[in-house]
């Protein structure tokens, strides 16, 4: 099996190989892994990819997926632009006239 | 203060829980804002053209599809507020819901909030994972029941639970050819009126067997299968070529509980329910005071038990804002636990009275998202 060729997080393409590589260098926590790879920061915000991640590390570790830690889920999870929460700031103060849109 | 509004109870999702939760809350008499990202309403059921099982609160022999034009059309009899197109961002400490609705960054301030947000469809990765024709099971149903499309001539079908066996009947229907059903468990987990329909039309499940390998240039153009031995590993020299255009994953859903983490709810670890869910008491409030959960992010099951649980914890925002006396309360929380204890009786359903008696006993996990914390 070729570790480059299986993509474990598709957003940012972090392969197999890249997620052992870190665990060969002494990176087995998923959030510092987050932190030096960038995977499951995309678009998706790692649905796809932070379960086989932590099932990874969790192998890894010989550590059941229940004794993981689990990584901390900021908001936004969604992509969103800077300019829809500056243009957001603009219109602070108006009054809330029960329109959403 | 920036632009914000307010209301009683908001439903984030609007599929089966979150209809079924809106209508009930709004029928003891509160005011309830519905927020969904697509562009209608219903989540997963406009894609379930099957029949429903049940009881008539539940619909029952009522096709999947046909259901969120029932509900939404008593909800809104109702005075309930539907906001489509609307994707929530994240939930605050302070209570506050941030959604983006045409290309606008709203904010949302609700008395009681109902998290319906479903579940993710779980993936595998192999090589080749990644090409076109590689879905999952509710995107070849979205191709498939909501656009008219097929997603190749010949399929394989990744996992035997029920959601892979009646993707592969439907397959069939639509004139697809479905090479084989692998399934790396030693036996088949969906229904076995499910399994014995597939087969009779000649379709084989491979129990034991995996994908190991997606082959082609652009596109999916064929699979390779092997065999698993008792570690789960595959077995060399067991592989097996199968030509296919599309390779469908049915192997599980995961709880979308994005949003229960930032409220600070308490989450176990719960495998028969799908992974990490919230603790919840019998009216599905968790264990943050005015936030619900109902539907597959509090477990993952049917949707008739994710409209009777929306009912639930729609019922129990409405008592919590003292619009139902405690006698009527009380009663119809019985009706609706007797409904879903019947949902949930029998071999079938065995699997989820395991995870909710684990429930019980579970070990708390709690993230806190606040100023000065380290998260």
């Amino acid at each position: 099996m070729n570790e480059e060729e299986i993509i474990i997080c598709r957003c940012e393409d972090i392969t197999l190989a890249d997620i052992r590589c870190m665990l060969q260098a002494g990176v087995d926590d998923v959030e510092e892994m987050k932190r030096l790879l960038r995977c499951g920061m995309g678009p998706c915000q790692g649905r796809t990819c932070r379960p086989l991640i932590m099932q990874e590390v969790a192998s890894h570790r010989g550590v059941d997926l229940e004794d993981m830690k689990v990584p901390v889920f900021r908001p936004p999870f969604i992509p969103v632009k800077l300019g829809l929460l500056a243009e957001a700031y603009e219109r602070r103060g108006e009054q809330d006239n029960g329109q959403t849109s | 203060m920036i632009w914000m509004r307010e209301c009683e109870v908001a439903v984030v999702g609007g599929g089966p829980a979150g209809l079924s939760a809106a209508l009930e809350a709004s029928t003891l008499g509160a005011e309830v804002v519905v927020l969904d990202r697509d562009d209608g309403p219903g989540g997963q059921l406009i894609k379930q053209t099957h029949r429903f099982f049940g009881s008539r609160a539940q619909h029952a022999g009522v096709r999947g599809i046909d259901i969120p034009d029932i509900l939404t059309e008593e909800a809104t009899e109702q005075g309930v507020e539907m906001i489509f197109g609307a994707e929530v961002a994240g939930y605050y400490p302070d209570g506050v819901l941030t959604f983006k609705k045409d290309q606008k960054w709203c904010k949302l301030r609700p008395e009681r909030v109902i998290f319906c947000t479903g579940a993710s469809e779980r993936f595998l990765a192999f090589p080749g994972s990644d090409l076109p024709g590689v879905y999952g099971a509710g995107a070849v149903q979205t191709l498939m029941n909501v656009h008219g499309v097929r997603p190749g001539q010949r399929v394989l079908m990744v996992g035997a639970g029920n959601i892979g066996l009646i993707v592969s009947y439907q397959l069939l229907q639509a004139g697809v050819d479905v090479v084989a059903i692998v399934e790396a468990a030693f036996d088949i987990g969906g229904y076995a009126v499910h399994a014995s329909k597939v087969r009779r039309l000649g379709v084989p499940i491979m129990t034991r067997h995996t994908v190991t390998r997606a082959h082609g240039q652009q596109q999916v153009e064929g699979a390779t299968l092997m065999q698993l031995d008792e570690d789960w590993d595959p077995v060399e020299g067991t592989e097996q070529y199968v030509d296919c255009e599309a390779i469908c994953l049915a192997v599980g859903l995961n709880p979308l509980a994005e949003l229960m983490w930032q409220a600070g709810c308490s989450m176990a670890w719960i495998p028969q329910l799908g992974g990490y869910v919230p603790i919840c008491d019998e009216d599905l409030q968790t264990t943050v005071e005015g936030v619900y959960v109902a539907g597959d992010a509090s477990g993952v099951e049917e949707a008739s038990s994710a409209m009777m649980e929306g009912r639930l914890a729609g019922l129990g925002c409405a008592h919590s804002l003292d619009r139902v006396d405690s006698d009527r309360y009380r009663q119809r929380r019985e009706e609706l636990l007797h409904e879903l204890a019947a949902l949930r009786s029998g071999p079938t359903g065995a699997k989820i009275r395991e995870g909710l008696q684990k429930m019980q006993q579970a070990q708390p996990l709690r993230q806190v998202l606040v100023e000065g914390s380290d998260c």
